[in-house]
């Protein structure tokens, strides 16, 4: 517990310093704040006074009272104006502070290793960028204010009271807090209904997600019916559970209400029989039911920041996660070379993503400057894990990989990726034009370069086709283009770049006949004369490769060009039968 | 947006709701008229007693109250939440009703929104409506009114009042909406680009994009604050200009009361009644404006849910084509079981057909092979058996029959498709396999697994009563594709359709899977959807699609030799040296 006291008030000291730039506005905003509370608080008095000068008929004071209706006006115009530019000033910080979180955590997700990506959800991860992040810079920010705000009303409504008359002023101050109280006890017997409801609604949304994700399969099968029945009988129960719950938190605001009313009742009693005495004037005792109608909402509001503080320090401990989350050295850090020949060693590279599984075992591998290679396995052998680790997004628990005859682990990274063009099989699209998707590595390319690019892989033909060719918007998973146009895109990509060493990736699902074969003729444009590494799955690319490594359990179990490994009858035998020859087998 | 029909069935908690608030509203609105009485004749004569009698009288009121309020919530809560029940109930039952076409147009997670986070959000919108909202007009307007059974040119202030908040807020609300619809764009933009960056890190560091990604993401960022600090300065100008009218509001009561007060037509406690509703419309009008981002937020909600309950009803694939009758008997063995006669099919009116002039005939017993590359139509040609899809012309036969004139569900019965994507629901393998047939018997699902090649499974711990994760998950992609192969053959179905479901199985497995597949004893037409030539060899009829249109039909060493799409395939998948087989 006390642990977790100290990491709190860590978590709030980092959103403190986040703010720190902002301290001047926040002075201003209480200042305002202050002023702003204290002038509309003293208008029940002013007005208080102005009814006492209004008596009876003869009995009124009208030199009097004009002053005390410009001093009312004067009070609501100021109070409006700060309580203007107060907001202002609040969502000066909140917002800025959010921008300034989102920054950090922005550049923090530049620079952790690409094996944190691997580890979470993407989901989460862009949640506590957006939305937690408002949450904290909302909760904890304008929380703050607003408890100020509370504070400040609680103190001068007080003080205005003392003023008045001390023992009226007394029975409001005890007496109208009681209604939190009463609002406290009923949420907190709420609870357990709205666990309840959620439970139930879990199940609910369980199940209508399952069933809506196969609703071709449920078609299919026409269980129509049976699903819609079941459906009903939860959603019935769901029904049960939240009009209980529903019913018991909407209590709070009229047991709330009640307490006000009786105390209301209490203070008119407790102030017109100071009035009959001649203790208060009637004036002052309108100036006392106003307070006391009022006096309730500070307290609402301050026990709701505190709940709500206690949420945005959650949310503040996710995002700080991701804030501070270990980044790797620099990628311009280390030895500085420029295009390399393309010779590529790997010695004894031992490699394992968890401790307990090892995943490369003594990989050693030696490369040609221009040589093809081509790596082929069975799923989870270690083939992605070779691309991961020449591109330095991990680095081998031991052993060494060299380019030219230089240890890549002691070149800075982003020299090392500069050599390298990549094309992965799930290809990635951004969100953004064709011409910025081609150009991603290049962005100073001309509009002549990139469709030279584009021409080189063929996939010019199908971009002009596109509604607006080459500015045509493309969405994040690629919208409206095919795997294979993503795929072209992705090789337009690299081909812009022209870099020395290519790591290909073939997709396993075959795309559409004809754009499979545009790709591979595009793959091998590419290629010429460069190394090349290719995780290859069609059997053309493994028989034309220079090299073939076959990986087993994240060894090499053999190596050699398509004839020699034939005539070996070893795995590479098997795999080519189970993979490419089931026409040959057949029955007969 | 039309769901006040979804309310049938709750008209009475619909309306008794705001009825009971409105008399908590009215019991509220004595108490300024309570306090006048006791300032204007209880305290000028000094009687305690009558004080302390108009005191309880308040009190009184207030519990009184506090009764009709629980009562009003009470059917808010039984209004509320059966609205939503019904509109879930709806959105469910549409969801069920729409065919293959409709579920193309609306992605899943669509519909999932509409059911679970859409539906929630009208309900609540409704709740708030009942429970909160209402109260606020009938406190302004009752306001009003006993403003003007206490006097009539202060009433009259009342009015204007009232119809000058109206227009401020109504103002800082319009002038205020492009700037918020702005604010979310750039909102989405941030998003956007955070979620970029996540899933193309790989790319973007093979590329050394880092950089520029920070600079267009400060960009986005600066943006999004500045837009949302001018939607803030905009909405924050709505309390404040409340605050000063209900102010000058106070001022010009006032004033006119000091006059009538000194002729003697108005009393001092009048004058503080007046001000007492005053503040009274001011509190509940702050309240309302802390509602208004809910509401719109359920406003917005409704309108997605009402959008999609009252689009097209479900298309015609779901229903017997009008005239038309055919009876469930099945064809003697040497009538076609299937038959396309030139059919050609389209997604949609204006789009280029999927499929182009196919006729071939399949009789039962027979495999048939479909092959071509992705999106070539070979899954458009299977689901047109089942009538997933309408042939835009030409016609489907099944048994004889065009698939037009069968009632959808006793064709469906005939077939038994199995998807390309294996997917199984949460429960048991027994209770999947039973999906193919509610009447089946643990002997049957087990010769299913058997001719699926799973006979490992009824010989594990738990056999068929294996649970099943969600999606199947907890199963590898080969063992979903075998358990998703027997479900379809515990039907027994006349026509048995494989789209690709053999991706995930070894060579060996894929092969005796077929091979027990042709020699079962209900001999069904067997459709075989294939990427690799490897698959479809040994069928009676292969038919080779090249984007739509027939490139070829026949036996595999036919289309060796004549089909040079088909070579084509055979040759990118095994090399040239093997084209020869």
């Amino acid at each position: 517990m006390k642990t977790n006291k100290i990491t709190r008030r860590a978590i709030l000291g980092r959103i403190v310093r986040f703010a720190a730039p902002y301290k001047f506005s926040l002075i201003f905003s209480f200042l305002l704040g202050l002023l702003s509370v204290s002038l509309s608080l003293f208008i029940p008095v002013l007005i208080g006074r102005a009814v006492d000068m209004m008596t009876g008929p003869g009995a009124v004071d009208y030199d009097g009272i004009v002053p005390i209706l410009y001093a009312i006006a004067a009070c609501a115009i100021g109070s409006a104006l700060f309580q203007w530019l107060m907001t202002a000033a609040n969502n000066r910080i909140t917002y800025n502070v959010t921008r300034d979180m989102r920054r950090t955590a922005f550049r923090t997700l530049q620079s952790v290793p690409v094996s944190f990506y691997d580890g979470v959800a993407h989901g989460g991860l862009v949640s506590r960028v957006i939305s937690d992040v408002e949450t904290v810079s909302d909760g904890v920010l304008l929380g703050t204010s607003h408890l100020f705000c509370g504070v400040v009303t609680v103190a001068a409504t007080l003080v205005f009271m003392i003023r008045l008359q001390p023992v009226v002023a007394a029975a409001v101050a005890i007496l109208t807090p009681l209604s939190l109280f009463v609002s406290r006890f009923v949420a907190s017997r709420t609870y357990g209904y709205f666990k309840e409801q959620a439970e139930v609604r879990e199940e609910e949304s369980a199940f209508s997600e399952e069933i809506i994700s196969s609703q071709k399969v449920v078609k299919a099968f026409g269980k129509e019916e049976d699903v819609k029945r079941i459906f009903r009988e939860i959603n019935a129960r769901y029904e049960k559970k939240t009009v209980r719950a529903v019913f018991f938190s909407s209590l709070v605001n009229p047991s709330t209400r009640l307490v006000n009313s009786v105390v209301y009742a209490a203070v008119a009693l407790i102030g017109a029989l100071f009035a009959v005495s001649g203790g208060i004037t009637v004036g002052a005792l309108s100036s006392f039911l106003s307070y006391a109608s009022q006096y309730t909402k500070p307290f609402n509001e301050i026990s709701g920041v505190v709940s709500e503080l206690q949420g945005a320090l959650a949310c503040a401990g996710r995002v700080f996660e991701v804030i501070d989350a270990e980044r790797e050295s620099p990628r311009s850090e280390g030895e500085r070379i420029g295009s390399v020949r393309g010779d590529v060693e790997l010695c004894h590279i031992d490699f394992s993503y968890r401790k307990d599984r090892p995943l490369l075992r003594d990989v050693t591998l030696s490369v040609r400057a221009g040589s093809h290679v081509a790596v082929v396995g069975p799923t989870g052998c270690g083939k992605t894990t070779l691309i991961n680790l020449l591109m330095r997004y991990y680095d081998p628990a031991s052993g060494r990989i060299t380019l030219d005859g230089v240890d890549v682990s002691t070149v800075a990274r982003e020299d090392v990726r500069r050599n390298f063009g990549m094309v992965l099989q799930d290809t990635w699209i951004r969100s953004a034009t064709v011409r910025e998707n081609i150009a991603l590595g290049k962005p100073d390319a001309t509009d002549d370069e990139i469709e030279r690019a584009a021409r080189a892989v063929r996939a010019h033909s199908f971009i002009t086709k596109l509604p607006d060719g080459y500015d045509t918007v493309l969405s994040e998973n690629g919208g409206s283009l095919s795997a294979g146009q993503r795929q072209l895109i992705s090789v337009a990509r690299v081909m812009l770049t022209a870099p020395p060493m290519l790591i290909l990736d073939e997709a396993t699902s075959s795309i559409d006949t004809r754009t499979e074969i545009e790709i591979s003729k595009s793959f091998e444009r590419l290629m010429e004369g460069k190394t090349a590494f290719i995780v290859a799955h069609r059997l053309s690319t493994v028989r034309d490769a220079d090299l073939i490594v076959v990986m087993r359990d994240g060894e090499i179990a053999e190596r050699g060009t398509h004839e020699e490994l034939l005539s070996e009858n070893g795995f590479y035998k098997k795999l080519y039968d189970s993979q490419w020859r089931g026409a040959e087998i057949g029955e007969g | 947006m039309k769901l006040s029909g979804y309310l049938r069935g709750y008209k009475k908690e619909t309306v008794l709701s705001p009825l009971f608030k409105f008399f908590e509203a009215v019991l509220e609105l004595f108490i300024p008229v309570i306090v006048a009485r006791v300032i204007d004749r209880y305290i000028p004569a000094g009687d305690t007693r009558g004080i302390v009698l108009m005191i309880c009288l308040m009190a009184a009121l207030g519990a009184v109250g506090f009764g009709f309020s629980v009562l009003g919530q009470y059917f808010a809560a039984r209004s509320s939440a059966g609205f939503g029940t019904k509109l879930r109930e709806a959105i469910f039952d549409k969801v069920e009703s729409m065919s293959y076409s409709d579920l193309d147009r609306t992605p899943a997670p669509t519909l999932i929104n509409r059911l679970n986070s859409d539906a929630s959000g009208a309900q609540s919108g409704l709740n708030i409506v009942l429970r909160l909202v209402l109260r606020s007009p009938f406190i302004v307007v009752g306001s009003a009114v006993m403003a003007f059974t206490i006097d009539l040119s202060s009433a009259l202030i009342f009015t204007a009042t009232v119809v000058v908040l109206t227009a401020a807020s109504l103002a800082v609300v319009l002038s205020g909406v492009p700037v918020f619809r702005r604010s979310q764009g750039a909102l989405d933009r941030v998003t956007e680009l955070t979620r970029d960056n996540m899933t193309g890190v790989r790319v973007i560091r093979a590329f050394i994009r880092e950089d520029e990604e920070i600079k267009s993401y400060d960009e986005a960022t600066e943006k999004l604050s500045r837009l949302q600090k001018l939607a803030g300065r905009i909405s924050g100008a709505l309390n404040p200009a409340t605050y000063v009218i209900i102010n000058t509001a106070l001022i010009l009561i006032l004033r006119s009361g000091s006059v009538r007060i000194g002729s003697g037509s108005m009393t001092q406690g009048q004058v503080i009644a007046l001000y007492n509703y005053m503040t009274q419309m001011l509190t509940e009008l702050l309240k309302l404006a802390g509602l208004i981002v809910m509401l719109a937020r359920s406003y917005a909600c409704a309108g997605r849910v009402g959008a999609f309950l009252n689009s097209a009803p479900a298309s015609e694939t779901e229903k017997r084509r009008s005239g038309g009758e055919k009876a469930a008997e099945s064809v003697g063995g040497a009538a076609p079981r299937v038959e396309f006669r030139s059919v050609a099919s389209a997604y949609g009116a204006g789009a280029e057909p999927a499929l182009r002039d196919l006729s071939f005939k399949a009789y039962p017993g027979e495999t048939i092979g479909i092959i071509g590359g992705t999106g070539s139509g070979k899954t458009t040609l299977v689901n047109l058996i089942p009538r997933f899809y309408d042939v835009s012309s030409g016609a489907v036969l099944v048994d004889g029959g065009d698939v037009r004139d069968f009632d959808p569900a006793v064709l469906r019965k005939k077939c038994a498709v199995v998807p390309q994507k294996a997917v199984l629901f949460k429960g048991t393998v027994r209770e999947n396999l039973m999906w193919g047939n509610p009447d089946a018997d643990d002997a049957a699902l087990i010769e299913a697994l058997h001719t699926a090649c799973f006979d490992d499974l009824a010989s594990t711990r738990d056999g068929l009563d294996t649970a099943v994760a969600q999606y199947g998950s907890n199963f590898s992609g080969g063992q979903r594709q075998r358990l998703t192969v027997a479900r379809a053959l515990v039907r027994r179905p006349e026509i048995l359709v494989l789209d690709d479901s053999s991706s995930a199985l070894d060579y060996a497995t894929d092969a005796e899977m077929r091979r027990r597949l042709a020699s079962l004893d209900f001999s069904p037409t067997v459709f075989i959807v294939a990427q690799r030539t490897g698959s479809v060899r040994d069928a009676d009829l292969i038919i080779v699609l090249d984007d739509g249109d027939v490139a070829g039909m026949g036996k595999h060493a036919d289309l060796l030799e004549n089909c040079p799409i088909y070579r084509e395939i055979h040759r990118v998948q095994f090399g040239d040296g093997e084209v020869t087989a």
